[in-house]
């Protein structure tokens, strides 16, 4: 089939969401894969949002800026999304815009064919049907799975709605019709990042899990609570910095422990993180970045949170800082995180964003790795005389136990402190000794990070230097840029602190491309070598980074 | 058995030479032993002040943490290890000012902790400033001519969030201190003392112009009379009443219904979760051709 791309616009609250789902889920049980991403307001009702499901023979896992066809629930989403219509392309609506409009009366034939206005979303979803050439009967199987807990009436509403839609928009269609697509056997797992987060965490033994609900990370506390046989004790906080100090007091008492936040709740976390360095107790933070400064904007995207991430908190100490590319790749990173962070007794962040939070791809089937560590707890019969939590060793990783774990006495101490982690103000010895144990477990750490990976960069003349959610983008826009006779190449980045050693060539042109305004992967990667960065793509507006800004930008 | 001598360290005290903060600790280390409570069966934890160094002299499982975060940790310490007797002991400044916001919320979860408040009525660390509980009209060496707002009411804002226990302490009165620390700390739910301690190098009063006004609770008072306990949580700006204010056992307490699902016991010693299960729970995301 040609790839098409759908935008379902509509107000908060008027069903893009259930459309846009029952179409993705019938694509996919025909056999082809759909890229879905939402973007809304921060409102409940109304303004504009729209739920964009991208179709392809291939997965095709990076949004689309522009639409093949628009759905338009009302009058205002087909104006304000009317620019972002290709020219040609199909536009679907109750009301006609000009003479090429298929013209659904969402509300009317629900009412009239399934007795209520409630079934207009399945209207709308069998005008695209009719419009996309998906056979309807699998529009309608869907539909049935989908609201067969509310009885036969709703199941029987829903079916003869969609059957009108359908019919309505080929009857307007006419001669346009496309042909019926055939089924395909192919079976694609359909999931955003944020879904797998949570049980990723729970298959690394996460047991605690305390947050503070902030747009776009509010999923992940969700998933556990909605799921208690996961076993992750749950806790809303009063505000994020309770609960990044309720995580790391659970963590300090043995259990694997996590917090998800945006922004501005990571912001109130940072002195806790140095507070985590310092007592070297380890703990996953997820940051789910969106638009700033301060509010910005709640419900898009960006990467504009990099940098604050790795410097935020002060003092010196070592932390980890990961930004997974899609579902499966935040499946490892998420496991990676925990066992990191309890190996070396440091802070742990997964850099997510709005579009992670959001977006379902169609991937091959889900894995775990092969193998997940136990925490790193030391066995209290193997400690000779007093235990001293900062114990000095070559690695400056120190025998752990938990709090209550054995006879032991733990003492853990945010103030400078001894071996035996009480206030020190030996400024001669101990400080220095206790600067450089933390450090050297900032070294040892370097050698775990996985460097850059690569797409087609070897016989490249410019190569494109991406981290974290852009990853899909910019393989396309490689594919585009390859297409139309360009070497291009592209280095991607997904564990970003420690940052990787990499080797620069001079023979190639440099290009970061980031979800913000003033490059902050460069400024990162220039800091710290020799790098020559030719040039910077960025994309602040709010929504994600498309392969069609970079293939303009490098045009 | 367990003896005082169990909980003695070596740690060199940095605390004034005849600060009631000495009653405080060696209330709480008669309180321990009474409870007959081995050392590795107790966790302090705390926050930044002269009071916040208290768990550096009592040999126990110590967190001493960030100013005003002493109880969100407490709180996650308890749930993940419940078999630690976990004890918050920190200053009016830590626990009031910095950090009010999470008692305010602790009272409403009712962990089963004890929050120990050294009220000094100053910042003395830093010198002299006023803390939350400094009486309004009293000058501070920032306030120079005088507090000019009310001083905060934490022991009326437990009784009114349902704080299940809730008590007035004096650092003067050793054995009616370590007695009532004894009854906190075997609470089931929050415990909350509020301990008199005046500041003998930057305090207004000295430790005799407390004792004169220290009496204890009447004698026929109803601890489980809310109405009673905010009435003598409130009382008179120079009149204290020592002892339980409220105490009740008819209220949850804080993650009860986990812990009735996944056990006792430390979370670290809780088998992880099985691969198999989370395998399924990622396949469920497989759109099926049905």
């Amino acid at each position: 089939m040609d790839e098409q791309s759908v935008f379902i616009a509509g107000a908060a609250g008027e069903g893009i969401q259930t459309i846009g789902d029952v179409v993705a889920r019938a694509f996919l049980a025909h056999g082809y894969p759909v890229f879905a991403v939402q973007e809304y307001e921060s409102r409940i009702r109304g303004g504009n949002s729209s739920h964009r499901l991208r179709v392809a023979s291939a997965p095709a896992n990076a949004p689309r800026r522009d639409a093949d066809v628009l759905l338009a629930l009302n009058p205002e989403a087909r104006d304000h999304y009317a620019p972002d219509l290709r020219a040609g392309g199909t536009l679907v609506a109750s009301e006609a815009a000009d003479e090429r409009t298929i013209v659904v009366p969402f509300h009317d034939l629900a009412v009239e064919h399934g007795g209520s206005g409630l079934y207009a979303n399945a209207v709308a979803a069998g005008a695209l049907a009719a419009v996309l050439g998906l056979p309807i009967e699998i529009v309608v199987r869907t539909l049935t799975t989908a609201v067969a807990r509310h009885g036969e009436a709703a199941v029987a509403g829903n079916a003869s709605s969609a059957e009108a839609g359908f019919e309505a928009a080929r009857t307007a269609l006419g001669g346009r019709a496309p042909k019926p697509l055939p089924a395909r056997e192919n079976v694609y797992t359909f999931v955003s990042a944020h879904d797998v987060i949570p049980l990723a965490a729970a298959a690394a033994g996460c047991r605690f899990m305390s947050a503070y609900p902030m747009s776009p990370s509010t999923g992940i506390i969700t998933a556990f609570a909605r799921d208690p046989k996961l076993g992750v004790f749950v806790e809303q906080a009063e505000d994020e910095i309770a609960a990044i100090e309720m995580a790391l007091g659970a963590s300090a008492a043995g259990a694997r422990a996590m917090t998800a936040t945006s922004g501005g709740g990571f912001a109130l976390m940072v002195e806790s993180l140095s507070l985590a360095g310092m007592i070297e107790t380890p703990i996953v933070v997820v940051l789910g970045q969106r638009p700033g400064p301060a509010t910005g904007l709640p419900t898009r995207t960006a990467q504009e949170d990099l940098l604050f991430a790795i410097h935020a908190g002060h003092g010196e100490t070592p932390r980890l800082v990961f930004a997974p590319a899609d579902p499966q790749d935040a499946i490892q990173k998420t496991i990676r995180a925990f066992d990191l962070a309890d190996r070396y007794q440091i802070p742990a962040i997964v850099l997510s964003d709005q579009f992670l939070a959001d977006s379902r791809f169609s991937l091959p089937a889900l894995s775990l790795p092969s193998e997940i560590p136990d925490a790193y707890l030391a066995d209290p019969g193997t400690i000779d005389g007093e235990y001293r939590r900062y114990a000095l060793t070559e690695d400056g990783v120190s025998p752990r136990l938990y709090l209550g774990q054995a006879e032991n006495l733990v003492y853990l101490d945010s103030d400078e402190h001894t071996e035996e982690g009480h206030i020190t103000e030996d400024v001669r010895v101990v400080r220095p000794s206790m600067v450089e144990k933390r450090l050297e477990k900032g070294r040892r750490l370097r050698g775990e990070i996985a460097p850059p990976s690569r797409n087609r960069d070897e016989d490249a003349e410019t190569i494109l230097l991406g981290w974290g959610s852009t990853k899909g983008a910019i393989d396309e826009a490689v594919v585009r840029l390859r297409g139309a006779g360009r070497r291009v190449g592209a280095l991607h980045f997904t564990e970003l602190w420690p940052l990787p050693e990499i080797a620069w060539r001079d023979d190639v042109d440099y290009w970061t491309v980031e979800g913000n305004a003033t490059g902050q992967l460069a400024r990162l990667l220039g800091s710290d070598g020799d790098l020559r960065i030719e040039g910077r793509i960025g994309r602040y507006d709010g929504l994600p980074l498309d392969a069609t800004t970079i293939v303009e930008a490098l045009a | 058995m367990t003896t005082t001598q169990d909980y003695r360290n070596q740690i060199e005290n940095q605390w004034c030479p005849g600060c009631p903060n000495y009653g405080i600790l060696t209330a709480l280390e008669r309180a321990l032993v009474a409870l007959g409570r081995a050392p590795h069966e107790v966790c302090l934890v705390s926050g930044i002040g002269q009071a916040a160094k208290l768990p550096h002299y009592l040999r126990c499982h110590a967190w001493n943490g960030l100013h005003g975060r002493a109880i969100p940790a407490a709180i996650g310490i308890h749930v993940a290890n419940p078999a630690l007797a976990t004890i918050v002991t920190s200053g009016d400044g830590d626990l009031y000012g910095e950090g009010g916001n999470h008692l305010l919320h602790a009272f409403r979860r009712n962990p089963d902790i004890t929050v120990i408040v050294h009220d000094n009525r100053i910042y003395a660390l830093t010198k002299g400033q006023a803390s939350p509980t400094t009486p309004r009209g009293e000058p501070t060496r920032l306030q120079f001519d005088g507090v000019e707002i009310d001083p905060a009411q934490m022991l009326a804002t437990a009784v009114v969030h349902g704080c299940t226990f809730v008590a007035r302490g004096f650092a003067g009165d050793l054995e009616g201190l370590s007695t009532l620390l004894a009854r906190a700390i075997a609470h089931r739910g929050l415990s909350f003392v509020d301990v008199i301690q005046p500041c003998i190098t930057w305090g207004k009063h000295p430790l005799a112009w407390y004792r004169e006004r220290v009496v204890p609770v009447p004698a026929g008072h109803d601890a489980a009379d809310r109405s009673a306990a905010l009435g003598l949580a409130l009382d008179s700006p120079d009149r204290f009443p020592v002892g339980v204010l409220y105490e009740t056992a008819e209220k949850p307490v804080f993650a009860e219904s986990y812990r009735a699902r996944v056990g006792d016991g430390p979370l670290a010693r809780l088998p992880r979760m099985e691969r198999a299960a989370i395998e399924a729970r990622l396949a469920a995301f497989v759109v099926n051709k049905d």
